[in-house]
């Protein structure tokens, strides 16, 4: 055990800084589940990619840095540090990026992962339908093979990023006597093809970071397909794990968060409730665990360790993290908290409303904390399937 | 930057809970209750011939001349076992106490018989209203005013203290600091004695992970036998989730024991907030894990026939010992809202870092 840095890692840490210094967009984008907003990231990602800063831990070939996942780290810790913008492609480069460079042939990696790194594709998830959320097997949309397509067919819904972004990838049923999570497909599809409709769907802060997305006899190339066909779900399985695991949630980002918390508190600290005392304290304790708690998961992993349901544990503790520290944040301003970031008395205190709403959706989205429960219970401790 | 701990220390840990399978059981736990000391000698030398006690004892004293790193996986399976020896008292805590004086007499004499088994020793410090094991002590190190003191057992008197713990043995000690007594003055002292808190600390959080663990096995083992409306209990989901709860707590608290470890072996400026934010997030662990355990025993977890109540009854008395939870939350809370910027993990230059 060394808990000090390499000269490598800190000459890495160092380039990261500086570039960062020089480059971080002196005014804050406009959020990116608004049209403008979205073009702005866009630009940004094109700005990271050309210093190669996009996907630092992918291999060169593909656009990336080819360095360790303590190196992504690092990195993610100096991208919150500099306040840099928020990652519209994340679902892309964190999620599927991983994916495509397990399951995908040598011709999608390259298809595919250089766009993506570039910002020229962002990709929006396609897992929930109507009536297939927690019960995600429940998937009902269909793709039926004809000659060199599959025909799309059904509904998906909740599709981060879906109103504004390129491509979709997700799950789709291609065996139509299959049941549960037999019979599924991880198909790629590009939003505007013919027979696709996107419609935004307003989210709790008004903006539209999701979609439903429609599919009416939309034909999508068979080498779309990632993995086998009626393979998806264990390709699934791993794209979830990603999210749920290390790459979506990074520990700088919630250190950042109690950074700000607890300046902000010793800034309000006299006319503070004196329980929010320690709710600060505790709101900091916790994103240092989950720091360490990373750290020593990448430590596993770089020796050749994996992550799986591990992943679950990991998405419980950030996300009631991440509500606690915002909840923390509104009871310090007190009467000022149900101020919109517009509102002209508002300064900068709006930027703890918005976090609270996005944080509200944390034990939901990536599946619910109900269901990581199960997983925790069923696959760690091996307690028998209810 | 490695978190990871080495085949050697990994292979101690997994020696050391083979050896507490056979010679720790609640059996014999239970059985020693019943005994005037209420420890084992046989296991003491035991726990010397795994090389356990000597191993934080520098080399010339016949030590293995280890650093806490070595030792916290080996904390923690004592805290498993719930084994009721003074091993932290003694070669936790004791030996650094004694290597750490300008004077070397003491060691000269104390720490070969500490790494061969022949010799206990217990600290007495402010932050603690008693003293463990005081009755089993060959030498005390007592704090007085700042000063330190070591004074032989014949030289103190015992008060026994009967706490919840049945293993536990709890002492007020009342003695008279004298010129012969004392082994170094203030300014020597204090930070003998901080750091002697410190990593008592750690010890007690160590001890928390490895009970806490212990408690969800036990929990998760009878949620899987124990059958109600013709399933097991563990089946239902009310019962699943109070249990997931406690994996992801214990989860989440080993690597902050472990980094406290390596802060207190490389002796870094951050020393005691990483310290005390291991003792808070391993007690909370622990006593979730206690709580919870309890409930998915249902009435038999209020037996004294039930084994849980060992390991819970410990987990509630290190929770206290060494700092309680909020003595240590107050510790972090000054120094994170009332000190300068508080370092944070990952972020910071190395050394601040540490």
């Amino acid at each position: 055990m060394d808990l000090t840095y390499t000269p490598e890692e800190e000459d890495f840490r160092q380039e990261v800084r500086s570039w960062l210094e020089a480059h971080v967009p002196r005014r804050p984008l406009k959020s990116f589940d608004t049209r403008e907003g979205f073009q702005q990231h866009r630009e940004w990602e094109r700005t990271l990619n050309e210093a190669r800063f996009s996907a630092v831990n992918w291999p060169v070939e593909y656009g990336g840095r080819g360095v360790t996942l303590l190196q992504w780290l690092i990195f993610e810790e100096e991208y919150y540090r500099a306040g840099a913008p928020g990652r519209v492609n994340q679902n892309g480069i964190f999620l599927l990026g991983p994916t495509l460079m397990e399951f995908g042939t040598p011709e999608q990696k390259a298809r595919y992962l250089p766009r993506m790194a570039a910002g020229d594709e962002v990709w929006a998830q396609g897992w929930s339908e109507p009536n297939a959320g927690s019960d995600m097997a429940a998937i009902r949309a269909t793709a039926r093979k004809d000659g060199d397509d599959y025909i799309v067919n059904g509904q998906k819904t909740w599709c981060s990023r879906g109103a504004f972004a390129d491509w979709l990838f997700g799950i789709f049923r291609t065996d139509p006597n299959s049941e549960r999570h037999r019979g599924l497909t991880f198909i790629l599809i590009p939003l505007n093809a013919p027979g696709v409709t996107v419609r935004a769907i307003a989210q709790l802060d008004g903006e539209t970071g999701f979609a439903e997305v429609f599919f009416d006899d939309a034909r999508v190339p068979v080498a779309n397909r990632l993995g086998p066909e009626n393979q998806g779900w264990k390709v699934a399985m791993a794209t979830a794990g990603f999210e749920r695991g290390l790459m979506l949630r990074s520990p700088a980002r919630y250190q950042n968060t109690a950074r700000r918390l607890v300046e902000f508190y010793r800034a309000h600290a006299e006319a503070a409730d004196p329980c929010l005392r320690d709710a600060v304290v505790r709101a900091w304790l916790n994103a240092e665990s989950y720091a360490l708690n990373t750290y020593w998961t990448v430590s596993r992993l770089m020796s050749g360790g994996s992550i799986g349901a591990e992943a679950s544990l990991n998405k419980i503790f950030w996300s009631e993290m991440d509500l606690h520290m915002h909840e923390t944040a509104l009871a310090l301003l007190g009467p000022r908290a149900e101020l919109l970031r517009g509102a002209p008395d508002a300064g900068n205190i709006g930027e703890w409303l918005d976090g609270f709403l996005f944080a509200l959706a944390g034990p939901i989205y990536a599946g619910t904390n109900e269901i990581q429960r199960n997983v925790i219970a069923e696959r760690l401790l091996n307690l028998p399937k209810g | 930057m490695d978190f990871r701990f080495t085949e050697d220390q990994l292979n101690f840990q997994s020696s050391l809970r083979k050896a507490l399978e056979k010679e720790c059981t609640t059996e014999q736990i239970r059985a020693l209750w019943r005994t005037e000391t209420g420890r084992s000698p046989e296991r003491w030398a035991k726990l010397a011939e795994l090389g356990f006690l000597g191993l934080r004892v520098p080399e010339q004293y016949g030590g293995l001349g280890m650093d806490e790193v070595d030792l916290v996986l080996l904390i923690e399976e004592t805290g498993r076992a719930a084994l009721p020896e003074p091993v932290v008292e003694t070669a936790v805590i004791g030996v650094p106490l004694l290597a750490g004086l300008k004077a070397t007499k003491l060691a000269e004499h104390w720490l070969p018989k500490v790494a061969n088994g022949e010799a206990i020793l217990t600290v007495g410090h402010p932050v603690n209203p008693f003293v463990t094991d005081a009755h089993v002590a060959d030498l005390l190190l007592l704090a007085h005013d700042g000063e330190l003191h070591a004074v032989p057992r014949e030289r103190v008197a015992l008060q026994h203290q009967p706490c919840s713990d049945p293993s536990r043995r709890l002492f007020r000690v009342d003695w008279s600091p004298s010129k012969e007594t004392r082994v170094a003055q203030p300014e020597e002292a204090q930070p003998l004695l901080d750091a002697a808190l410190d990593r008592a600390a750690l010890a007690c959080a160590a001890q928390l992970l490895g009970a806490g663990q212990q408690m969800l096995d036990m929990g998760v083992r009878y949620a899987t036998e124990r059958q109600q409306f013709d399933k097991p209990i563990g089946s239902f989901q009310a019962v699943k989730h109070l249990l997931a709860n406690v994996a992801v707590r214990l989860e989440f608290a080993k690597p902050a024991v472990y980094r406290a470890a390596f802060s207190v072996a490389q002796n870094g400026p951050a020393r005691a907030v990483h310290v005390s934010h291991a003792k808070v997030v391993a007690s909370e662990a622990a006593a979730l894990a206690a709580k919870t355990v309890h409930q998915v025993h249902g009435a038999i977890g209020y037996t004294w026939e039930c084994d849980l109540h060992i390991f819970m009854k410990r987990a509630w008395a290190l929770d206290v010992a060494w700092g309680t939870a909020a003595w240590h939350r107050a510790r972090v809370a000054s120094a994170v809202l009332d000190g300068a910027a508080p370092a944070t993990f990952g972020y910071s230059a190395p050394s601040a870092s540490l």
